[in-house]
């Protein structure tokens, strides 16, 4: 089982799908000659040449939309956005015409495209470059959404989000595309819409995903310290939730804590605590308790951006505080 | 000198399509010659049906039968129909919420058009679409889109996937004035000139987008194609009147879109003789001018010319409208008669498998 990075994980799957399949092509800004912001696509450009990886005007609505359009003609594109920020740009592209471009004709037509775009805060790019709006395309109804926390789940999920038949929205956590973790040398795919029981524990059902993940696998320790057993689930999928794992979850702990290191307000994790309260509050013996980074535009000063964003203190301060611990 | 004077007289219609090239286009329905007598009357035959669904889809309107917004067409069947009769069947066509004429010219079944306004199980889009939303992927009819220019980019998309497979094919366009106004509208110009994408911009300029004409809120006059110099993407003015011009005018950038490899742009100046959508008092214009207009009603000048020329007769003019009388009383008939959709239709037609 070799240890990879995110970046190395989403770089293998896409190379496979290159390798595997003509109709799969990739575009964004900046992702052939320069080799994408983030380094996914380095090399890829002398390998596969410039019919297939396309280098964009930097013109996000334009590209989005060729890409929905290519998807339309039967192709199946990878585009990349250099920041999930920047979807606002193309918001109209993404929502009104991939998301509705199926319903509208009667299912006639199907957009099997991937929009990858790095997500949130914590590397001090400030207020318009560190959003997670991943939380808002969850809303959509025919778009599929999509974060890894992990160097396995980066490879198994962009495995199966090429091969999907609908717009998925891949979204990367920026912190993450150098933190490696193991991945096994046979292949395998992650289906989209199933969350990972990540950490078994008795007392707490704690949800997050992405970078979130990460925050709470570090906060396992510290939970353990004062006596508590946390189960960690991690959602992989904001659209659809898998809500059976959630609820399965809390039948045996009673307790249910959301973890979102995207702003507190309005995020997925709202979402999910109300349609828990409705689908299986009686299983609860306290109140959900969401915890998430602060309301405020993203900082850039290095000590105010640590200080709005979820860390693992949050999430224990919040448990104690609303669970009498 | 106004920037269009200078093209048209700087530049004549180059054929190795290397550089730009922007002239007014000189084809008119005085030239009837260059079609056989059966091309004139299908020509005919579509403008007249198309204009005759828009009365219906009117009527309909009024009674309640069809709901939200209808845009009719209008007054600019020519365009429409001269434009599509040069397109292949291997050809995109996308194209803006004033689709009912694109649609039927295409061919889409009148009925299932109908009964798609009608909000009926048996429309094009189960009902799920409506006016400004028609589709038929099987003859490549990629749209009816509501949000003015965003099948500006869908268009580009189609034309690459078409680039991408070598496909002898090109993807035609249409959009209004009104969208020349968007973002995404120079996006994808420049987008497709770099990329030498096989796209036709087509233009429907009818002069107003909305209640707003052209002359209030565009800077630079009140041509759009002397623009496409900055684009580098080859240009042609026609009118969009005149069947028979914005046919040849099609013929024309179509296959200079094959050849050259590279997109064109076709501004066709067109009126709708109706309101913007089916509520319009219509109080931004001048009824004088919409008079004016009217005296070059294509569905009236053009088969008076077949017969003036004696290509046709009064008579198979007026079998011909009967014809078309009869397809679309039935295609009411057809739309009324349908079911609902279902109600767990609702959840069909979200994801794909
Ligand atoms: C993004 C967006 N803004 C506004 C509207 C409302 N709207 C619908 S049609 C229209 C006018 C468009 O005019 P034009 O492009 O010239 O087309 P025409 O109606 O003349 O065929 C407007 C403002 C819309 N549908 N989408
Ligand atoms: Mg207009």
């Amino acid at each position: 089982m070799p240890e990879i990075t995110i970046r190395e994980a989403l770089k293998t799957a896409l190379n496979e799908a290159m390798e595997n399949d003509e109709k799969v092509f990739i575009m964004g800004e900046d992702i052939g000659e320069y080799g994408g912001a983030y380094a996914v696509t380095d090399g890829f450009l002398k390998k596969f040449g410039s019919q297939r990886i396309k280098d964009t005007p930097i013109s996000e609505q334009a590209f989005v939309g060729a890409g929905i359009g290519a998807a339309a003609g039967g192709l199946r594109p990878v585009i990349e956005l250099m920041s999930i920020s920047f979807s606002l740009v193309a918001f109209d592209q993404i929502v009104n015409m991939a998301g509705n471009l199926r319903y509208m004709s009667g299912g006639q037509i199907s957009v099997p495209m991937v929009i990858r775009a790095p997500t949130g805060a914590g590397v001090q790019l400030a207020a318009t470059h560190s959003q997670s709006f991943e939380t808002w395309l969850a809303e959509v109804p025919g778009i599929k959404v999509v974060c890894p926390s992990n160097s396995y789940d980066a490879l198994g999920l962009m495995r199966s989000a090429i091969k999907d038949n609908n717009p998925v929205i891949f979204a990367e956590p920026a912190l993450l595309y150098g933190s490696k973790s193991n991945v096994p040398d046979e292949y395998f795919e992650v289906t989209l819409g199933e969350a990972n029981v990540s950490h078994k524990g008795e007392d707490i059902t704690i949800v997050s995903y992405g970078y979130g993940s990460k925050v709470l696998t570090d906060s396992v320790n510290k939970l353990n310290e004062i006596g508590i057993s946390p189960e960690l689930i991690d959602l992989r999928s904001l659209n659809p939730i898998d809500y059976e794992k959630i609820i399965l979850s809390i039948q045996k702990t009673n307790r249910l804590v959301l973890v979102d290191t995207a702003r507190k307000t309005g995020g997925i994790m709202s979402e999910i605590s109300a349609n828990i309260n409705e689908k299986a509050g009686e299983w609860l013996d306290g109140p959900i308790v969401r915890v998430g980074s602060k309301d405020v535009p993203w900082p850039y000063n290095k000590t105010l951006e640590q200080e709005v964003l979820t860390d693992s203190d949050n999430i224990l301060d919040s448990i104690k505080e609303n669970y009498g611990i | 000198m106004t920037s269009k004077e200078k093209i048209v007289k700087n530049k004549s219609l180059q054929t190795n399509g290397s550089g730009k090239i922007a002239k007014k286009s000189n084809f008119s329905s005085s030239n009837l010659s260059s079609l056989k007598k059966n091309e004139h009357l299908n020509l005919f035959r579509k403008m007249y049906l198309i204009r005759q669904f828009e009365n219906a889809c009117g009527q309909n309107y009024a009674n309640g039968n069809i709901r939200g917004f209808l845009h009719l067409y209008s007054g600019q069947e020519a365009t429409g129909v001269g434009a599509i009769s040069s397109l292949k069947d291997s050809d995109y066509i996308v194209t803006h919420y004033r689709d009912h004429g694109h649609a039927l010219a295409r061919g889409l079944d009148v009925n299932r058009s109908m009964a798609e306004l009608f909000g009926k199980k048996t429309g094009l889009s189960k009902g799920k679409g409506g006016s400004m939303h028609l589709f038929d992927a099987s003859k490549k009819f990629m749209g009816g889109h509501a949000i003015v220019g965003g099948q500006l980019p869908l268009a580009a998309g189609l034309a690459l996937s078409q680039q991408y497979e070598n496909k002898n094919a090109i993807t035609t366009c249409f959009f209004g004035d009104g969208s020349t106004n968007q973002g995404i509208y120079h996006e994808t110009l420049n987008l497709a000139s770099v990329w030498n994408l096989p796209i036709l911009f087509f233009l429907e300029n009818n002069k107003y987008g909305m209640g707003s004409s052209i002359e209030r809120v565009r800077a630079g006059g009140l041509d759009f194609f002397p623009a496409m110099d900055t684009y580098e993407i080859p240009s042609m003015e026609v009118d969009g009147m005149d069947v028979i011009a914005v046919k040849e005018a099609t013929k024309i950038a179509r296959e200079k879109i094959i050849q050259n490899k590279k997109p064109f742009f076709i501004e066709s100046k067109t009126f709708r003789f109706v309101g913007h959508s089916y509520a319009d008092g219509q109080k931004y214009r001048h009824q004088d001018e919409v008079k004016q207009w009217e005296q070059k009603d294509p569905i009236l000048v053009y088969p008076k010319k077949l017969i003036d020329m004696k290509i046709s007769t009064n008579d198979e003019i007026n079998k011909i409208k009967i014809e078309i009388d009869e397809i679309i009383s039935d295609a009411v008939r057809f739309a009324n008669e349908s079911e609902e959709p279902n109600l767990d239709e609702i959840y069909d037609d979200i994801l794909a498998e």
